[in-house]
């Protein structure tokens, strides 16, 4: 068998890809995007420790359905936030979204 | 310790899973990390199978391999500009920016291996996606109808974010 350390060992590199790629990329839709691989990495969390935690059930799955649904809702308004922005300012660079600093 | 199937298969996997998270951050243009960050999520539905959660696995590919990276390439035509390369300039940012994600790595996989886990792998049953429709129907309905609804407010607010504003 595989041992629990391993996905979390997978976890917890793809969730510092996530954080990495927050931090440093400059296009608003790939910072969307490390978001969602950062929520990726907390959804193998969740289903390593539904077969593997020290009470497994299922309740880490269903929590991992929930993760999956708040995740599709923040991809579309983000998306939607991103077109308005370009249609209004003609970027989506996030070091010129810089209206509230100014 | 034998190589057995399933240790190729989860070496395979996460290969997947990593090296599309990787790709996402060094190629070029926007498509291409677009594509390569569908690469990580089939990866990782990959994982999901072997750790038994099969409905997930599909649910995984649907949602994210599926609707988010097509969602997003979507995007990217639709917000085209000449972004062509989205290398960081700032050199103390992109220094600051590896040291904040090494260290939270770091201190994960520190924690991750100096705990003592159980070993044993629970046996979730043969038939649980039947288990998880009737968990999810009887103990988390109510989780699930507010799930529900912030799918709807999301979608109405999706359209009218997006939407062209009448010029009056």
């Amino acid at each position: 068998m595989v041992p629990l350390n391993a996905y979390l060992a997978v976890g917890a590199i793809l969730f510092s890809l996530g954080i990495y790629g927050l931090l440093t990329k400059k296009n608003a839709i790939i910072v969307l995007l490390s978001i969602e691989l950062m929520l990726n990495a907390v959804n193998i969390n969740f289903v390593a420790f539904s077969r593997y935690g020290l009470f497994a059930s299922l309740t880490g799955q269903i929590f991992t359905i929930f993760t999956i649904t708040v995740a599709a809702a923040e991809a579309a308004i983000g998306l939607a936030i991103l077109v308005a922005l370009f249609r209004n300012k003609a970027t989506i660079d996030v070091t010129e979204m810089d209206i509230m600093k100014r | 310790m034998t190589i057995t199937g399933q240790y190729l298969a989860f070496f395979l996997f996460a290969l997947m899973a990593i090296s599309g998270g990787v790709f996402m951050l060094n190629l070029n243009r926007v498509i291409h990390m677009v594509l390569s960050i569908g690469l990580s999520f089939f990866g990782v539905a990959g994982l999901f199978v072997l750790l038994q959660a099969e409905y997930l696995a599909f649910v995984q590919i649907l949602i994210y391999a599926g609707a988010i990276t097509i969602m997003m390439a979507m995007g990217t035509m639709m917000t085209h500009h000449q972004l062509e390369s989205t290398k960081a300039r700032r050199k103390w940012h992109t220094f600051l920016a590896v040291v904040t994600a090494m260290a939270i790595g770091i201190f994960i996989l520190y924690g991750v291996y100096t705990t003592i886990w159980p070993t044993e792998p629970a046996n979730l049953g043969a038939n649980n996606v039947l288990e998880i429709g009737l968990t999810m129907f009887s103990t988390y309905v109510i989780p699930f109808e507010l799930a529900s609804i912030l799918l709807l407010v999301a979608l109405v607010g999706a359209i009218v974010l997006a939407k062209k504003e009448s010029d009056e």
